[in-house]
């Protein structure tokens, strides 16, 4: 006989997962007394919420394209997930969460720690289950794991009353296929689409490519660059797509949108054929969205059919997955290349529009700080921005070679960099994992500074403190006639005391150049390390 | 412009929660809503009319098809479908008034299905326009309560939305 507890963990070493980020709880105490005999590590986080962007952080950097596991317990446990569950929605990233939940018997009843979870995560899972029998669960957790990693990739809910996992069966076999009759993603292209793709392309002048998180999802990074380097045409990114290219890389014109560069927008604006690979084009990417298309052909690729044609009207959609669409480019695009004129407009706007940011005695300024700090970092190093300011200065001056630029551009979740950062580093030890946070997102999440020091992961963090939460206040200049509502961060701690609390070892600069003495020591100890920097407050985004 | 989709789902839990969420969750207005088991028990049909331009018809196909549960989702194309559903009405009725209901009810092909001193109940299946006119003829006496399920459809001929 065997337990829904011990059948749970089976499923996960089944999956070949070796790492789960959770927090303990009456109902899922059966699952974590069977966690205790297994080899599949369990990292205690020290809220919810972080153990979500922690899967999320270790599914994006793990490179085997398995789903992230986050666990806790039923009713507040589950809750806190949210957040976490709604950032890996928006931003697809592929997770499975594993909540506890009280007897069936109880049920509907309000007892203590009851929360309809499935119903309250609906609009920001890709699916979800609640578990009412034990025999199911191999069966669900082979379908939750099959949903989030294929297709659009993205979070699943699986939610198991006490009962189930207390409950015995007889023997247990792990499913070897999914039949789900609804659910067959189509990632091969379609050959009448790539056709007119390619003669659109054949027929263009000045064609961009812009290229979302879907980039990178698919593994298709080098297929991509060949495929840009081939054809010349020059290549734009969304938040979610920094990392497709080198920065450095002569095609690469930097991220687009309202806080973007502004040769990528300008290139983007004058192009007759814009290739969309991957992304959804928001907002913040495209003001403007369905003026886009007035201007220009619109070629859009993406896995997820309802992407196509939802924010910018697109003449030729092709559904499938960057993988096997890019292949499928590549075969037939032959000897094609961009006009010389295009390449050196671009070439000259790009050397025009740049411009290196005036400094302020006494601070740091972060902008040139992000920019010097690439280069003292390994090639692979990943760096983990969060939300606001420090986001836009990582997102736009941090020179990514073969790296990983990690940040929450859907969602936009404060407190995510820690927890992420945790994800990361834990799925690639080698390799140098820095944060870049503001002093208030990192005090969303300073409480995982437990989870860094009892792990002994050598995080780095650095903090651009200005006492303000810069973005809002930059809007507030611009849209609420400066008028600073609850924007000034009053009552903050110490943070080289909070880091000296937790046994971190920290510095603190007023300066880029003692920040870069401080960071040069910093890459070289196998610690994790804080840094303050603090910044002129009125530092631009841009 | 107002469109019927038809749609088959997996017979479980939670399914006509996920897509009504969907429904208000991203703007999208339904008219009505019916949903019964299909010949096959595992599977329900769901038929749905609500108002919108091609754009929400076609985002809405899009995100209902993402719905894991759903297995298909089909655009009754105008016309080419039959389309039903059911009222119970209870009309005022005084003693005076009963046979000229009556014969309004008949003019229609209605069913009177119940009577009382002071009301009479009206049960009527056909297409929603139709439905409507019934209850314009009937308003004049003055309606205590309407029933309707919602509309359900099927194509004409040999076209069917199976699996």
């Amino acid at each position: 006989m065997i337990s829904g507890a011990e059948i749970m963990v089976k499923c996960l070493e089944a999956e070949g997962i070796k790492v789960v980020f959770g927090y303990p709880g009456a109902t899922i105490c059966p699952f974590y007394d069977k966690l205790y005999d297994s080899d599949i590590k369990h990292v205690l986080v020290r809220q919810e919420q972080n153990a979500a962007h922690m899967a999320s952080g270790y599914a994006r950097c793990s490179g085997s394209g398995k789903p992230g596991v986050c666990v806790a317990t039923s009713g507040p446990g589950a809750t806190n997930l949210i957040t976490g569950i709604a950032t890996a929605y928006t931003d697809s990233i592929p997770l499975v969460a594993i909540t506890g939940q009280v007897k069936s018997s109880l049920l509907g009843r309000d007892v203590f720690q009851e929360a309809d979870i499935t119903g309250a995560c609906e609009p920001f899972v890709k699916h979800s289950y609640i578990v009412k029998n034990t025999e199911e669960l191999p069966r669900v957790f082979k379908e939750a794991f099959y949903i989030a990693s294929t297709g659009r990739k993205g979070p699943v809910l699986i939610d198991i009353p006490m009962d189930i996992q207390e409950n015995e069966i007889e023997g247990f076999t792990y499913p070897e296929s999914v039949k789900i009759l609804g659910y067959k993603p189509n990632t091969k292209g379609h050959a009448i689409q790539i056709k007119r793709a390619i003669e659109a392309i054949k027929a263009s002048e000045r064609p961009v490519i812009v290229s979302g998180g879907g980039v990178l999802l698919s593994g298709v990074k080098p297929k991509f660059q060949t495929f840009a380097e081939r054809t010349g045409i020059p290549v734009i990114s969304t938040m979610m797509g920094i990392g497709v290219m080198p920065s450095e890389h002569e095609l690469y014109l930097g991220m687009l949108g309202t806080h973007g560069k502004p040769v990528a927008n300008r290139a983007l604006h004058e192009a007759d054929l814009v290739i969309v690979c991957g992304a959804r084009l928001g907002d913040r990417a495209v003001a403007k969205p369905h003026q886009m298309s007035e201007y220009n052909t619109v070629i859009h690729i993406d896995i997820d059919p309802a992407e196509i044609g939802k924010n910018v009207k697109t003449e030729i959609p092709i559904v499938g997955d960057m993988k096997n669409v890019m292949t499928m480019l590549l075969n037939e695009i032959g000897d094609y290349h961009v006009t010389r004129q295009w390449t050196e407009t671009v070439r000259t706007w790009k050397n025009d529009m740049f411009r290196v940011p005036p400094k302020f005695e006494g601070f740091v300024e972060p902008r040139s700080l992000v920019s010097k700090l690439s280069s003292m970092l390994r090639s692979k190093a990943i760096l983990v921005a969060d939300v606001g300011q420090n986001q836009i200065w990582c997102a736009n001056n941090f020179r990514i070679r073969e790296g990983r630029f990690l940040t929450t551009g859907g969602m936009g979740t404060m407190g995510y960099s820690i927890p992420a950062s945790i994800g990361a580093k834990l799925a690639r030890p080698s390799r140098d994992v820095v944060v870049v946070c503001g002093d208030g997102s990192f005090q969303m999440s300073m409480n995982e500074l437990a989870t860094i020091a009892g792990q002994n992961l050598a995080i780095k963090i650095i903090i651009m403190r200005n006492h303000r939460l810069g973005m809002v206040r930059e809007l507030q200049d611009f849209n609420y006639n400066c008028r600073h509502s609850a924007t000034v961060l009053e009552g903050d701690p110490d943070f080289l005391k909070i880091a000296e609390a937790y046994g971190i070892d920290h510095a603190e600069a007023d300066s880029n150049e003692e920040a870069e003495e401080i960071i040069k020591k910093m890459v070289k100890s196998d610690k994790p390390f804080i840094l303050v920097c603090n910044v002129y407050p009125d530092t631009p985004s841009i | 412009m107002q469109y019927t989709l038809s749609i088959l789902v997996e017979n479980q839990a939670g399914v006509l929660s996920k897509i009504s969420g969907l429904f208000s969750r991203r703007g999208f207005n339904i008219d009505s809503l019916a949903v019964g088991v299909t010949a096959d028990p595992k599977v329900s049909r769901i038929t749905i009319v609500a108002n919108g331009d091609e754009y929400v018809v076609e985002q809405l196909e899009k995100q209902l098809n993402k719905v894991i549960p759903v297995i298909k989702v089909k655009r009754l194309t105008d016309g080419e479908f039959i389309s039903r559903e059911l009222i119970l009405i209870k009309v005022h009725c005084a003693p005076s008034k009963r046979s000229e209901i009556i014969k309004t009810a008949e003019i229609m092909q209605a069913k009177i299905v119940d009577a009382s001193p002071d009301t009479v109940t009206v049960e009527y299946c056909e297409c929603t326009n139709r439905v409507n006119t019934l209850i314009d003829m009937l308003k004049p006496y003055g309606i205590r309560e309407i029933v309707r399920t919602g509309t359900v459809a099927i194509d004409r001929g040999t076209t069917a939305v199976s699996l």
